[in-house]
């Protein structure tokens, strides 16, 4: 989880922000502007200031935020000048846009606003579809406006080239002044209150935003066109009103609701991607008819809403069909105002002491939570507020909130401390409750004299004849039960606690800097945790007394190694006093054979294929030097006739997890079964047993290899389609010539972990890629996911999580009378099918991927479809199965649309987050011995098409610290960085760069150079060694080594010594028994004289998505020392660079 | 060196203990008994690993002089119910190796021992142990979710000495929520030589209310003070025959250096004179 920010106002309009990892609030950079009321997202803060204008307060990131103009030049030919701007009257302007039809002269473009900075001046686009151009850029046709081409005809009467220059939004990590002007002039009247949101209606444009506010005379405005680009937006529209509104809350999604000054709510209905600001109000009652609300907040699919007793309450019942909800829930807590952030977690003010309080327990199956927290870290040391101004400002405040300041050191902590008289106290009167099913009564709080009273579903909108009922308490009675019982644990939890909080207000001023913070507003929109983020918001080590400190030192670090040093020392003592002179002596027990069985099933190796019930076994036995070895039995029945089936341990190569929705099943593969692409797949009961099952054969062959600990620096990394990662030692044999190790003996093992894509080098720097593009770096451990305990290093594993979507289409054919229906001819695909539309898909019955997944949205219609879709995301065709287009013709019988659906994983392995960049594509030079401290190079591609360069990567801080942008003309797709530090990238048109002048000194190189594609075909992929660049192009054909010698290319230093490995993953490999797809496969016979060697081998395969051997530098034995020695050098002779491609073989 | 928290469980499960086992001078025999020499593992039971020195001892005796088997070290009969390294740790230690233990067929001391017909008493003695622990740990939830087969398999491995195969259940019982930071309680016992009470155990919580983490030398002050209160050193804290210093974690000691049958078992014993 990313570092995300939490945002508040205090009562005095000072801004401060909380960071999800830090533990103190720290003051905003502009100390000039006090604020009213803000509104966070996660790339920007919006806020009322005190002036009563809007800013935008933009977060600064590595990528920054840069807009390309363009204008095109056009010329025509005539016999006299040649081509020159000489134009016919008829024809277009000398500089207009790319239709022609708009005059558009280089000194009209303007900045949009004072926040926006040219990043350079104009400059001609010398790339052209992909292929670098003539210099000067231009591009020849016949006439205006027709089919442009790069050569120049003897029929060419006109030309016209690109001009481009990028501006930059300068007013990042500052409060930046929006203009109150609406479309017909200024705005007549200040604003109140502001709501920003809207982020999921549609990921088109990028980075799209709703956003609402209120004025102080009740009226709604609406801003348009923020998104990326744009972040300032275009201009406020007036939003029709029931009534006049005194505050508006919208959420990431399209809920919108609004309290109007009577009391009442409105909902806003009509949302859609089409139209963000809606069509029609529907006014919801207040929760309580005699008491109006006076405040809400929505989420995704949550209202929260206070009304003017400060009492909470829940909406039930939200969901994208009604956004209006069902019913109200009462809740415990007295609070002012409430903050739904991002996965509808939820923060409020409260109204006794001011302070933030977190709900916490909010989850997708429980959205109401289950207790406050108080957020208790202190603010940052230097806000004392000693100026005049502060003073008088404090003054005021003082009149307001003097009663409360008194009283915030009862409210600290009110999770589950049972024993708490001061929370009893006050919680009385505290409404609270639900019908049991809705909202647990587990509220500690709800313990005291039962208040209980809860508003009846059925009744809830009704404000005529509300129906009371008791609350069964039961549950909460139990808990006050087991509070004594517990011991002395809790008491003395409260003691400490009191005594804590009267310590403080004994030694601090009322109003001391350190002082408990009062706040005014608090925005979570921002603020990205969920249920199982670690937050260190609650107890805060520097708010506690100095007694409390010195004995928080007792778990410093260096004491922390202290102890264990002493108990690893004194147990090597033990074993040396107690073991070692006594080796002789007879063991008291017998070591014998460990036999596990189970049964399982088993897909049949003969035809039919079915998966039949069989007895499973695992016999582990020590081995003549000690080292554990085992075979796996699989006994079956075979026409009445007992039989089984038999591996060594030590020649299973690879334990593959093949779970998929209605199978516990895992594959077993030995090098005969990878030949014959056919592994003995079994399926256990239960996940849990295929997972003990897994873990404990893929510890026996770790075993039985001697294989223990972190991969080594040279390991080969790979990826399965479903995101298992892999990881393989290599031997030197592997390249030896000419009878190299056959690649499907290599060994792999599992580590923990979710991952797309993984990149390596040889000093031990790995980098993976998430589904969702999220940056992981590797930290060094081994083992998580389901491998715990002993396959698992302690220290090293952390929380990964994924997120990726769900396809599903649903097809409609037209007919006369009715159009397009579900009802299709007989000889149709499923009217609810995958993308073939061979197997039916219905919203319902779709699953995710596998147990592992959960769905965290729902279904939605997908509009990013190749070839476009019309507004309802409607995809045209003559008939199944062809090409669609996203327009409608005469001709088009069937019609398609996507459906998505996004799930997420959470597991665990040794990787860590590099946040916030999510990247598409990532490469690291293949380095050989160096310093920790010197830099190491990475590129990446964030999914954007940004090309990025990471500065601060290092053997002891492998993440890295910051990006730095390398700009480029259009998005790219694919980086490489090889020998010398040459890095070539390919854009996503295809088309190929070298970077120029990369250096230690200057990483991130000065121009870009575009290099002609091989025989014009468009690119995907490139792999740099450090002689030869490999690329694939669209089609999937690999392109051998070319040779570039050009002059500025001189870098390319011909290594005779140098040995080169190519790797690939092929798309189908037939083997004796079977076909696999996705197969890792080996060039024999690669050498630098003959870069495109001479034959494959095949490894592993069914579903390998990804490999990487830029780890391995290890030098292959050569031909002309066949001694053994050789064979067993150590692997770190010299440093050494190999290249690695992945292409598919037709 | 060790480095890993992973091979403190490997090093506490293959403590061996050298012991010559002498049989009794007034036991009745054919002809003289040689001692017999063993390798015992500190984390298992007198009874459960005496088979071949029974054997041996047997070879010269009579099977009518042969009542049930039971040990003693200077003068003292030896409990099978506790673990062999705390019995060695609570007194022998800082005695010399091998650890001599007299061996008895007749008198069998039945205020002192437990009965001990056959193995199934110590997988149910074993057993007992390891839930009652659990319900200190979890509310005995872990034990209870888990299969008959996984029980069987903690005491197999006890019982053969498989580590592997103990660890792949028991690292289940060493689990605990993240956000609680540790154990509902600690499973401990404190054991003195010279009191009349067999042992100390108490409820004690592994992270105090404020969050912090508590450590040996905290369970001694509260339960135990004695123990620490001296400032010339009088006792030692002894746990599988090391001193871990006063400020190590408790819940990491509970999760690294718990005996098999899931407890903290702590021995005070008085410090050498010398």
């Amino acid at each position: 989880m990313p570092v995300s920010l939490l945002w508040a106002v205090d009562v005095y309009g000072r801004v401060f922000s909380l960071s999800t990892g830090g533990q103190q609030w720290e003051h905003c950079c502009d100390a000039v502007l006090e604020f009213k009321r803000l509104t966070a997202v996660q790339q920007c803060c919006w806020g009322i200031a005190c002036d009563h204008h809007i800013y935008l307060n933009v977060h600064a990131s590595d990528v920054p935020i840069r807009y390309q103009e363009e204008a095109y030049e056009n010329q025509r030919w005539n016999p006299v000048d040649n081509f020159s701007d000489r134009l016919l009257p008829s024809d277009r302007w000398q500089w207009s846009d790319i239709t022609g039809l708009e005059h558009k002269p280089l000194d009209g473009f303007l900045l949009p606003s004072t926040n926006w900075e040219w990043e350079g001046d104009w400059y001609i686009d010398e790339n052209f579809g992909g292929e670098p151009t003539e210099k000067g850029g231009w591009t020849y046709a016949i006439d205006f406006p027709a089919t442009y081409t790069i050569d120049k005809k003897w029929n060419s009467c006109v030309r016209r080239r690109r001009w481009i220059r990028y501006r930059r939004y300068k007013a990042t990590d500052t409060w930046a002044k929006i203009p109150s002007e609406g479309q017909s002039g200024p705005l007549p009247d200040p604003f109140n209150d502001i709501s920003c949101g809207g982020w999921e209606i549609s990921e088109e444009p990028r980075g799209r935003l709703s956003l609402w506010a209120v004025s102080l005379q009740g009226k709604v405005w609406f801003r348009g066109g923020i998104h990326h680009h744009t972040p300032e937006g275009m201009s406020w529209e007036e939003v029709s009103l029931p009534g006049e509104v005194v505050q508006i809350s919208c959420g990431p999604g399209d809920l919108v609701w609004a309290v109007l000054w009577e009391g009442q709510l409105i909902v806003r209905e009509g949302i859609t991607r089409d139209c963000p600001q809606g069509s029609s109000w529907v006014v919801v009652d207040s929760p309580n008819p005699e008491v109006g609300t006076i405040h809400v907040a929505v989420g995704v699919s949550v209202v929260w809403a206070v009304t003017k007793d400060n009492k909470v309450w829940f909406r039930r019942g939200i969901n994208s069909h009604n956004p209006c909800g069902s019913g109200w829930i009462g809740m415990v807590g007295e609070m002012v105002m409430i903050s739904v952030g991002l996965n509808d977690q939820v923060w409020a003010i409260s109204r006794e002491d001011r302070a933030v309080y977190f709900r916490q327990g909010v989850t997708s199956t429980e959205l109401s939570g289950k207790a406050w927290k108080a957020v208790s870290v202190p603010r940052d040391g230097d806000i004392r507020p000693n100026s005049s101004t502060s003073t008088s400002s404090l003054h005021s405040a003082g009149c307001f909130f003097s009663g409360e300041v008194r009283a915030q050191s009862v409210m600290s902590e009110d999770s589950d401390t049972e024993a708490d008289p001061q929370r009893a106290v006050h919680e009385v009167g505290a409404s609270v409750s639900s019908p049991p099913s809705e909202v647990t009564p587990g509220d500690a709080e709800a313990k005291s004299p039962p208040p209980a009273l809860v508003l009846s579903p059925s009744q809830s909108g009704g404000p005529g004849d509300p129906q009371w009922s008791t609350v069964d308490l039961e549950e909460a009675q139990t808990h006050l039960a087991v509070g004594p019982a517990a011991g002395r644990g809790d008491s003395s939890d409260t003691c400490s606690l009191s005594s804590v909080v009267t310590c403080m207000l004994g030694l601090e001023g009322l109003y001391g800097p350190d002082d408990h913070p009062l706040w005014a507003w608090v925005s979570g929109g921002g603020c990205a945790v969920d249920c199982h983020t670690q937050l260190n918001w609650f107890n805060s080590v520097t708010a506690l007394t100095s007694s409390i400190q010195a004995m928080s030192l007792s778990v410093s670090p260096a004491q922390t190694a202290a102890w264990r040093k002493q108990i690893f020392e004194q147990l090597n003592e033990r074993s040396k006093r107690e073991i070692d002179n006594f080796k002789h002596y007879e063991q008291a027990i017998e070591q014998s054979v460990w036999v596990k069985k189970g049964t399982m099933q088993w897909w049949r190796d003969w035809k039919p294929h079915k998966w039949v019930d069989v007895r499973f076994a695992l016999e582990q036995f020590s081995g003549p030097e000690g080292h554990k070895d085992g075979i796996v039995f699989l006994y079956y029945n075979f026409n009445e006739e007992k039989k089984y089936l038999h591996a060594f341990i030590n020649e299973v190569t690879i334990l593959v997890p093949v779970l998929n929705d209605s199978k516990h099943t895992f594959a077993i593969y030995t090098a005969e079964r990878t030949k014959q692409r056919w592994p003995i797949k079994l399926a256990a009961a239960t996940e849990m047993e295929m997972h003990d099952w897994l873990a404990l054969l893929s510890v026996s062959c770790c075993d039985s290899r001697g294989i223990q600990g972190p991969p080594s620096k040279q390991a080969i990394w790979s990826i399965t389609c479903k995101g298992d990662i892999f990881v393989s030692e290599p031997w030197p044999s592997l390249e030896a010539c000419p009878y190299p190790t056959p690649c499907d003996q290599m060994f792999w093992r599992q580590v923990g972990g979710h991952l797309r894509l993984v990149e390596c080098n040889s000093v031990g720097v790995v980098w993976g890629l998430g589904y969702d593009h999220t940056a992981w770096v590797y930290t060094g451990g081994y083992g998580g996911g389901f491998f715990q305990g002993l396959a698992s290093s302690t220290d090293n594993i952390f929380t990964q999580t994924d997120v990726k979507s769900v396809y599903i289409y649903e097809n409609q054919r037209w007919n006369p009378v009715t159009g397009y229906t579900s009802r299709g001819l007989p000889t149709d695909r499923y009217m609810w099918s995958d993308a073939t539309g061979l197997h039916e898909c219905t919203k319902a019955s779709t699953k995710p991927p596998s147990p592992h997944w959960t769905w965290v949205t729902e279904w939605a219609v997908d509009y990013g479809v190749s070839g476009g879709t019309d507004r309802e995301g409607w995809q045209y065709a003559a008939d199944f199965p062809t090409s669609y287009h996203g327009y409608k013709t005469l001709k088009d019988f069937v019609r398609r649309r996507r459906w998505a659906r996004k799930c997420k994983l959470t597991t665990t392995g040794p990787w860590q987050e590099v946040p916030p960049i999510p990247l598409s594509d990532v490469t690291i030079l293949p380095c050989g011995d160096q310093s920790v401290v010197e830099q190491i190079p990475l590129w990446a591609i964030s999914n954007k098409g940004d090309v990025l360069c990471r500065l601060g990567v290092t053997l002891l801080t492998p993440a890295g610290t910051s990006w730095l942008h390398v700009g480029t003309d259009q998005p790219f797709k694919s980086i490489s960085i090889g020998g010398a530090s040459q890095v070539w990238a390919i854009a996503r048109d295809g088309s190929a760069f070298y970077r120029g002048s990369v250096s230690t000194q200057n990483p991130a190189g000065d121009c870009w150079y575009h290099i002609p594609s091989p025989a014009r075909q468009k690119l995907k992929q490139v792999s740099v060694g450090r002689t030869s660049v490999y690329t694939v192009d669209e089609n999937g054909t690999e392109m051998f080594p070319r040779y570039y010698s050009f002059a500025r290319l001189s870098v390319y230093v011909f290594n005779v010594a140098l040995s080169v490995q190519v790797w690939i993953i092929a798309d189908k490999v037939q083997g004796s028994h079977s076909l696999s797809c996705g197969t890792v496969c080996h060039r024999l016979g690669v050498q630098p004289m003959e870069p495109k060697g001479q034959a494959w081998d095949y490894g592993i395969g069914g579903g390998w998505d990804h490999i990487t051997v830029r780890g391995n530098n290890i030098e292959a034995p050569r031909v002309r020392m066949p001694s053994l020695t050789d064979a067993l050098r150590p692997p770190d002779i010299s440093p050494k660079c190999c290249p690695l491609v992945v292409f598919d073989l037709q | 060196m060790i480095a890993d928290d992973k091979d403190v469980l490997r090093d506490v499960w293959f403590g061996r203990i050298p012991t010559c086992f002498t049989l009794y001078q007034d036991e009745v025999t054919e002809r003289e008994a040689e001692p017999f020499y063993l390798l015992l593992p500190r984390v298992s039971y007198l009874t459960l690993v005496t088979d071949k020195v029974k054997k041996h001892f047997l070879k010269v005796m009579k099977a009518e002089d042969v009542e049930e088997i039971w040990f003693e070290y200077e003068g003292t009969p030896l409990k099978w119910h506790y673990p062999i390294g705390l019995l060695f740790d609570l007194h022998a230690s800082n005695t010399s190796l091998p650890w001599s233990i007299t061996v008895h067929f007749k008198n069998f001391p039945e205020r002192d021992l437990l009965h001990c017909p056959c193995n199934s008493v110590i997988e149910a003695h074993f057993m007992s142990s390891i839930k009652e622990a659990d319900a200190l740990k979890h509310k005995s939830q872990v034990i209870n979710d888990m299969q008959k087969k996984d029980h069987k398999q903690l005491w197999m491995g006890l019982q053969n000495d498989k580590f592997d195969q103990f660890w792949a259940i028991n690292r289940k019982l060493m689990e605990y929520p993240t956000e609680e930071g540790g154990f509902r309680y600690i499973p401990f016992r404190i054991y003195l030589t010279m009191s009349d009470r067999p042992f100390i155990q108490k409820l004690f919580r592994p992270i105090s209310p404020d969050g912090h983490t508590h450590t040996l030398g905290d369970l001694l002050k509260e339960v135990y003070p004695v123990a620490i209160a001296n400032e010339a050193k009088r006792y030692q804290v002894v746990i599988h025959g090391i001193e871990p210093l006063l400020e190590t974690p408790l819940q990491w000691l509970s999760e690294h250096l718990s005996h098999p049958d899931n407890f903290l078992h702590i021995s005070v014993i008085p410090a050498p004179s010398d």
